[in-house]
């Protein structure tokens, strides 16, 4: 059965003779009554953790079915476990996640995560918004990776296009991602190193940060939310002095890592926490397609900058962290190689930064510089064009898929071949990686599972969209 | 005899010492945890914000009292007391200030500074510190939700593990204590006797070393540690904060509370912060003990030796604050190991080594 989304402009070569497989959809409209079936499977008891669940397909559906490593009675009482709600307010769901957790005394036995909250149908909206409007709306998916979503947006939409972009644009954006990488890794750490206790971490991991941001701010003119990396190039060229800035933060980030090193790599109380703690294996985390720093933490080299790379960014020299045992320890260490890692990348890019033009001679995608318009009749035109109607995408369909801090970040674009996406799809890494989250935690202490998600790392912007 | 106005005023006194200084502890604390985090901390209400605790304990008197529905609410209710009644009495154990020469009624009369200068002062503490672990169990129960549930099980499970490793090192100082020659005619489990016992020096007669304090830390070592990492457990602070583990179980056996009854609890809390600050001094830092003690007299150095009390509990207070800025959290079955497999062990093994030495001590040992 084809899921294809799109009218017969879409249908392919053999399918066009008529052999177009339907299916009769249930519809329904927005202000008309909700069917039956629309209440039972949207409404939030719908999602809870159910005390017993004797259907097997709800089990599967609904959790885990614990029958690997519990090491319990087999028989507990119903008095013995209790369901306990953590979020969406928990202090320790990172933004609006909701876990129902079934303990057993200290023990998780089930985890069901029930997402939704942020849930603002921004896949739908950029059906609405021209591929030139598209950056605004998916920098708003990962608030911690922001240039990561607004560059795997604009490589589809370049892919779609066929347009070459210049080497200097490429360089930003690499500069620009690695260093959202190793702020969006601070923040891992700081909120990692919370939900164990070590509550200074919080506030050193968001000190380091706060000068990659302000840099942010100096380029794109915001904190996050940076419409930066467009279609076509980059918004603006980066900053007068933006060298000194660099080196600035290149100067600080490598003792401040030493710092967090001191107060956690070696303290007994953090490894004994961390170690042994939410294990995955490399096969678990295949079959739950989870990537990013999980996976890496499992073993396996898989890192689509070096798999796949993009942006120009195989010109550069750096290794792939890799963990050993899948657990909240390696996952953490992962995250700090990481950051050490693309400080290198961002030191290289520093150093070999091309001249040159920072986005696309093409006058059809880029509107033409502010002075221009003054001059000439045809930049106003193609300005006007751009900014009113936007510029139209061939007919086609893109994925293109990058290194997200959290892991595979993909941009499934279809043109129709008008200046809006017919559809926007998201792959986003939070969603998958929050698969892993049942797997991890049950069985686990309660606050080994607080630590095991915090290595998860989730952005519920992300995860919802 | 005491007279009763004596015995109200000196309890009147610890009383407001123990307040007062909470006060102050809360801005204190506050103020060095946001230095070691980069933060600037309370700086709004009075000078360097130190008005802070009175603006918030305030603030918390006027707020409305939730009773969720689900609540015991006898015991509910009950709880908060139990939480700062014994808290408050521990205090009364601790010798605050030198003993000082009066005339009572014509007679010469010994004032100590303990409110409660009994010959069980030890005693009365560890029982006080039991008492108030049925302020966490009760009110974790009694909530009728479950994260105060978790919270109040864990509290009880760390509270018992700790207060046995608490007790044994205690036991191991007394037994130091009693071969050291008596003051007053408290036995060596009255605190105030315990302070006394511990004033002069180890080497009067050698002029290079005669400056070290004759203080239980330096015999008494092994135990002074076991008694810190105990008390941190008992007062439920980092890294032992699990009963109010806030990534874990929100606030804790405190979530349902709300008002003037959760301030009793957050007073109740570093008020057994001072208290068992206060002891630790009291055992094996020689208590108000100092320099120049000697060279004054009268109520110059009553008030010098309350100096150097407050700072002795200063830092070890300071170390509660440091240690809560540095140090992840343990885990459940982590704390109980440590408590178990680690402190009571060592405990046990310390307290035969006193005995043995004491035994020598008193009794010459068996090849002399």
């Amino acid at each position: 059965m084809s899921d294809r989304i799109g009218s017969d402009e879409m249908v392919g070569d053999d399918e066009a003779e008529g052999k177009v497989e339907t299916t009769e959809q249930d519809l329904w409209f927005s202000g008309t009554e909700e069917p039956e079936w629309l209440v039972g499977a949207t409404h939030e008891p719908a999602q809870e953790m159910h005390k017993e669940e004797t259907d097997e397909r709800l089990r599967q559906q609904l959790g885990i079915v614990v029958d690997d490593d519990y090491v319990g009675d087999e028989i507990v009482g119903d008095d013995e476990l209790m369901i306990v709600n953590l979020g969406p307010q928990h202090p320790s769901t990172h933004g609006v996640l909701r876990l129902n957790v079934e303990l057993e005394g200290e023990i998780v036995r089930r985890v069901k995560p029930i997402i939704g909250y942020l849930h603002t149908g921004m896949e739908k909206t950029a059906e609405t918004l021209t591929f030139m409007q598209g950056p605004t709306n998916v920098t708003r998916m990962d608030y911690l990776a922001p240039f990561h979503n607004e560059l795997a947006f604009s490589l589809a939409t370049e892919q779609l296009l066929g347009t070459e972009i210049p080497p200097r644009a490429e360089a930003i954006r690499v500069l620009m991602t690695e260093l959202n990488r190793i702020s969006s890794h601070l923040v891992a750490l700081a909120t990692g190193g919370m939900d164990v206790g070590a509550l200074s971490m919080m506030l050193y991991g968001f000190r380091e940060r706060e000068v990659i941001l302000a840099f942010f701010e100096k380029t794109t003119g915001l904190r996050m939310n940076h419409n930066y990396i467009r279609p076509g190039g980059v918004a603006a060229d980066l900053p007068d002095g933006w060298e000194d800035d660099i080196e600035g933060i290149l100067d600080q980030l490598p003792g401040a890592l030493d710092e967090f090193d001191d107060l956690l790599k070696e303290n007994p109380i953090w490894k004994g926490r961390l170690v042994d703690n939410g294990i995955i294996t490399t096969e678990e985390a295949l079959a739950h397609s989870i990537t990013g720093p999980i996976l890496r933490s499992t073993g396996l080299a898989h890192d689509l900058r070096k798999a796949a790379p993009y942006s120009g960014i195989d010109r550069y020299d750096f290794d792939v962290a890799v963990g050993e045992n899948g657990d909240s320890y390696d996952r953490y260490r992962v995250k700090v190689i990481e950051i050490q890692e693309s400080i290198k990348i961002v030191r290289q890019v520093a150093d070999t930064m091309p001249r040159g033009d920072w986005k696309a001679d093409d006058r059809k995608i880029v509107p033409p510089p502010r002075k221009r318009i003054d001059e000439s009749m045809e930049a106003l035109i193609h300005h006007f064009k751009i900014h009113t109607e936007g510029f139209k995408v061939p007919e086609g369909e893109a994925y293109v898929a990058i290194e997200s801090p959290r892991g595979e970040l993909g941009c499934y674009l279809v043109s129709d071949g008008g200046p809006n996406p017919l559809r926007m799809h998201t792959r986003a890494p939070s969603f998958a990686n929050l698969q892993a989250v049942p797997l991890m935690l049950s069985d686990s202490m309660l606050a080994d599972a607080i630590a095991a998600l915090a290595s998860v790392d989730p952005v519920l912007g992300d995860v919802d969209r | 005899m005491m007279p009763i106005w004596l015995a109200l005023a000196k309890v009147l006194l610890a009383f407001v010492v123990g307040l007062g200084v909470v006060v102050l502890l809360v801005w204190f604390e506050r103020k060095i945890v946001s230095d070691l985090q980069n933060r600037i901390g309370p700086n709004r209400a009075g000078p360097f914000g130190i008005l802070q605790t009175v603006a918030d304990g305030l603030k918390l008197f006027f707020k409305e009292q939730i009773t969720p529905s689900r609540v015991e609410r006898f015991v509910f209710e009950l709880a908060p007391f139990l939480a700062v009644v014994p808290a408050l009495m521990l205090f009364l154990v601790v010798p605050i200030a030198r003993p000082i020469e009066i005339t009572l009624d014509g007679a010469p009369y010994l004032l100590s500074f303990a409110a409660l200068d009994i010959n069980v002062g030890l005693l009365f503490a560890l029982a006080m510190s039991s008492i108030a672990v049925y302020a966490i169990v009760l009110a974790g129960w009694s909530s009728g939700s479950k994260y105060p549930l978790i919270g109040g099980v864990r509290g009880s499970a760390q509270a018992i593990s700790y207060e046995a490793a608490m007790g044994l090192s205690m036991v191991a100082v007394v037994m130091w204590v009693t071969t050291l020659p008596g003051v007053t005619d408290m036995g060596a489990m009255s605190v105030n006797e315990i302070v006394l016992r511990q004033q002069g020096t180890f080497f009067p007669d050698l002029l290079a070393l005669s400056w070290i304090p004759q203080w239980n830390l330096i015999p008494q070592f092994p135990a002074f540690v076991i008694f810190m990492i105990a008390i941190f457990a008992e007062t439920n602070r980092a890294p032992f904060d699990l009963v109010e583990a806030e990534q874990e179980i929100v606030a804790g056996f405190n979530t349902e509370y709300s008002g003037m009854r959760f301030a009793m609890f957050f007073l109740a809390e570093y008020l057994n912060m001072f208290t068992m600050s206060a002891l630790a001094v009291s055992l094996f830092l020689g208590g108000w003990g100092g320099p120049f003690l000697d060279t004054i007299d009268g109520w110059a150095a009553t008030a010098l030796s309350f100096g150097y009390f407050l700072f002795k509990t200063g830092l070890v207070l300071f170390l509660f604050v440091w240690v809560r800025a540095t140090l992840p959290r343990f885990r459940y079955d982590q704390l109980m190991q440590l408590g178990w497999k680690r402190l009571i062990p060592t405990a046990l093994l310390w307290l035969i080594l006193t005995t043995l030495v004491v035994s020598f001590r008193e009794f010459g040992a068996p090849w002399a």
